[in-house]
């Protein structure tokens, strides 16, 4: 039977209606046309504005009918429509009453709210028109992409190897030699380089539509145009960013980057988004209007009683997350990239943002937090909390977590980047970093830990070897941005150096803490770059740099073959031992009648670490007969760290008869003796100790 | 350069369609029709010459999808002679994964 439901029953300058379905929201293809949605708690009237791709102008403006409201939503199917031609937006009426929270500008064009794809900034660090009418402009997106036997990998938390990385950062150098440099296409053509590396688990950094010119500005100090270059500014949360797409000005960035994660599955590699919902790009009273504020500013903001924004996120405003109607919006958000870009995980920037309630308290029960830990679509997805705001909310270890919810370990990074630097007192913190931070996540497991020692915050680990102070100065704002606790220590000399002893040494910082980071319970994440040193000469907040501050030199690959080497045997040593990879937390005790604990401590004597507050030194022992709860067997591990000027003897603790202990690494000898391949590790001629050079890490299996 | 689309059936139950100048939104219709056309006569092959095509825009590319699903997955579609532009679209959107890109139609 032919189907009714398709036939217009209204007209609008020649344009055929009929009234729409509520759900879903945004713009939808239905037989024969389009059904547009949107809702707003406070409008009195809407109109969709419809424009010919690129025109200036719109072609008509069609106010909803009375009678095509539903509650609070307005819905419209509009027949006929030459979908690759279209760009739309609303235009909403009602109070602006500032005091109450209410800010409808009738004469501004909306973004919709959940576009699937954005015209404005199609090619990246183009110039807009700033006097165009509508800036971001929604478009329609077709869900026909053929993704073959793809979904989502599922890899077990406890087997991730995490690689941060900025789309546009890691390929935009010359040197990447890539076809398209900066886009999703460019990673593609890099995945050979990621497979050898061997992590299994790429976290994009933003990569929903911003705008890069948010708040662009000459540097004073270089001249350069400063841009909003890390994108934790989002424009529009279901789009993903068409300037990081080489088909952008194409319109076909939705297709680029889905085939991004489609590559990315076939070769093993989950792929992660940093998502960024405790703002948005609109800033405060002053800022632009883009969709939000126009459409329904109360809602969706977090307001005084005054009605000015609330800034717990450092930027102007403050998404109003645990309102029914946004958490929807934030759930209905995750749920098309799970399904429709198979996206494997995700990572919430300022996360603690989404446990406050309205006013800005902090819940104890967060229902958006819970909602997203029990949601069917997500259910396999990994979930990851910056578990901190900048409204002085600091939840690492006690972030809510529903039995789901993972954190950033900012406690991981600080207590291993004091060891480093040789602080004394720091080995009962270490201890307990070292085993997934058991002090922190008791209940949850050590995959509750992603262990990172740095991330795009901050230094990169090569700066953490060679600054102890910042130098933000290209950033024009006097050297005040960023953190100043960076715990980095520059091995004796700031900056640069022709000392080779200072380059040896930093050499060997690097390595010990690639070693220390992998030998960890918990979910390691390296930071793109820090295997080649990456440096972005002392800036520790690079967040407005679109040069070599952030592009990845490929250059690097060549002059630090030999710490990429190092990297890529700890993470195949990593990945080849499950006795790295548990579950649950050791318990230090034999629960399996091995004769030896799961986990066991040792110092320079087997047996008698040194707790002690001057104490710079650890090593342990993991027993691979309680590998995976005892599951599994694995070979047994020995990790020594000596973060002491002086070199020390260690004495070995035994192993069970037959068993040898072996060399994996040591950060002490020069390349290539200092890490080697897998099951091709040499014997060790003593086998009852070993000497450790200053500020160096062994390990060696057992077997 | 105008857009056209001329098909040909040929006798082993190849459809060779060959697309010239723009393809972009106001033309890919006729070029779906063509495919349209092939699927109809139960074409076991669909052959795009792609030579002459100078452009092509998301419209196309939505055809070339069209086209894979409509025809069926048992059905080869082969892209020949693909100018650069149009080859790199092709590649960085992924979907020469779902087709079969040559340069010359006797090699198949």
């Amino acid at each position: 039977m032919e189907r009714v439901d398709a036939y217009p029953t209204h007209d609008y300058q020649g344009f055929k209606l009929r009234p729409g379905k509520p759900f879903p929201f945004g713009a939808t293809f239905v037989p024969g046309g389009v059904n547009f949605s949107i809702y707003s708690s406070h409008a009195t009237s809407c109109t969709l504005v419809l424009f010919n791709k690129g025109e200036p102008q719109p072609k008509v403006e069609i106010p909803f009918p009375d009678e095509f409201r539903i509650g609070d939503v307005f819905a419209m199917i509009v027949f006929d429509l030459s979908y690759e031609n279209i760009e739309y937006g609303y235009r909403m009426t009602g109070p602006f009453d500032t005091q109450q929270g209410h800010r409808f500008d009738s004469s501004k064009i909306l973004l919709d709210p959940y576009a699937k794809a954005i015209s404005g900034r199609d090619v990246w660090g183009t110039p807009p028109n700033w006097d165009d009418i509508f800036l971001h402009r929604s478009l329609l997106v077709f869900d026909d992409f053929d993704w073959a036997d793809d979904r989502p990998l599922e890899i077990p938390m406890e087997d991730l190897v995490i690689y941060e990385m900025h789309v546009r950062s890691f390929t935009r150098h010359p040197s990447s030699g890539v076809k398209f440099p900066g886009t999703f296409a460019g990673i593609r053509q890099k995945l050979p380089y990621l497979k050898e590396l061997g992590v299994n688990c790429v976290e994009l950094m933003p990569i929903y539509e911003f705008d890069e010119f948010e708040n662009s500005r000459l540097s004073p100090e270089t001249g350069e145009t400063l841009m909003n270059y890390w994108g934790y500014s989002t424009v529009g949360f279901f789009a993903p960013k068409s300037g990081l797409a080489a088909t952008g000005k194409l319109g076909m960035q939705v297709d680029e980057l889905k085939a991004l994660v489609k590559e990315l599955h076939r070769n093993g590699i989950e792929v992660f988004l940093d998502v960024v919902f405790n703002h948005t790009a609109e800033g405060n009273e002053n800022g632009p209007y883009i969709s939000f504020k126009g459409i329904d500013n109360k809602t969706y903001y977090m307001l005084t009683p005054e009605g000015y924004y609330f800034n717990f996120s450092g930027t102007g405003n403050t998404l109003n997350c645990n309102n029914p109607v946004v958490r929807n919006i934030v759930l209905d958000c995750l749920r098309y990239w799970a399904s429709e870009y198979h996206i494997d995980g995700f990572r919430f920037d300022l996360a603690s943002i989404l446990g406050r309630d309205p006013l800005g308290y902090p819940l104890s029960n967060p229902p958006l937090l819970e909602s997203l830990a029990f949601d069917p679509i997500l259910a396999k997805c990994k979930l990851i909390a910056e578990a901190w705001d900048a409204g002085g909310l600091y939840q690492v270890g006690s972030f809510p977590a529903y039995g789901r919810w993972a954190e950033w370990n900012g406690k991981f990074r600080d207590g291993l980047r004091r060891f480093l630097k040789g602080e004394p007192g720091v080995v009962g913190d270490i201890a307990q970093r070292l085993q997934g931070s058991p002090d922190l996540y008791a209940s949850r497991g050590p995959t509750a830990s992603i262990n990172f020692i740095t991330c795009h915050d901050g230094f990169t680990l090569y700066d953490m070897v060679t600054y102890n102070d910042k130098h933000n100065e290209a950033n024009g704002e006097s050297n005040r941005d960023g953190a100043n606790d960076n715990n980095s220590w520059n091995c004796g000399w700031e900056g640069p150096s022709t000392d080779s002893g200072v380059n040896s040494m930093r050499m060997r910082q690097m390595k010990n803490a690639a070693a220390m980071l992998l030998v960890s319970q918990g979910v390691p994440m390296i930071l793109m770059g820090d295997e080649i040193a990456r440096t972005q000469n002392g800036n520790n907040n690079t967040y407005c740099q679109d040069n070599s501050l952030n592009w990845l030199d490929w250059n690097l690959m060549d002059s630090h073959s030999h710490l990429f080497r190092f990297y890529q045997n700890c993470i195949k040593f990593r990945l080849a031992h499950p006795v790295f990879r548990n579950r649950w937390h050791l318990s230090n005790q034999d629960r399996v009648g091995s004769g030896y604990a799961d986990i066991s401590w040792h110092g320079t004597q087997a047996g008698n670490p040194d707790w002690s507050g001057s104490s710079r030194l650890l090593a342990f022992m993991l027993d691979g007969k309680h590998a995976r709860g005892g599951m599994v067997e694995d070979d047994d591990i020995y990790v020594a760290m000596n973060m002491h000027w002086d070199s020390h003897w260690f004495e070995l603790p035994g192993l069970p008869e037959g068993k040898n202990w072996h060399v994996f690494a040591n950060t002490g000898a020069n390349s290539p003796e200092d890490v080697w391949e897998t099951g091709h590790e040499p014997r060790l001629d003593d086998q009852t100790g070993i000497l450790l050079g200053d500020r160096s890490v062994v390990i060696l299996v057992g077997k | 350069m105008a857009f056209s689309v001329t098909s040909k059936i040929l006798k082993n139950g190849t459809a060779e369609l060959t697309l010239v100048g723009e393809l972009d939104a106001s033309v890919a219709n006729e070029f779906k029709a063509a495919v349209e056309k092939a699927a109809a006569e139960k074409a076991k092959k669909l052959v795009l010459n792609m030579k002459d095509l100078e452009f092509m825009a998301s419209a196309g590319l939505r055809v070339l999808v069209f086209a894979k699903q409509k025809m069926g997955y048992d059905v080869d579609i082969y892209v020949i002679a693909a100018q650069a532009a149009v080859r790199d679209t092709i590649e960085m959107t992924g979907f020469h994964h779902s087709v079969i890109m040559r340069d010359e139609f006797s090699a198949i």
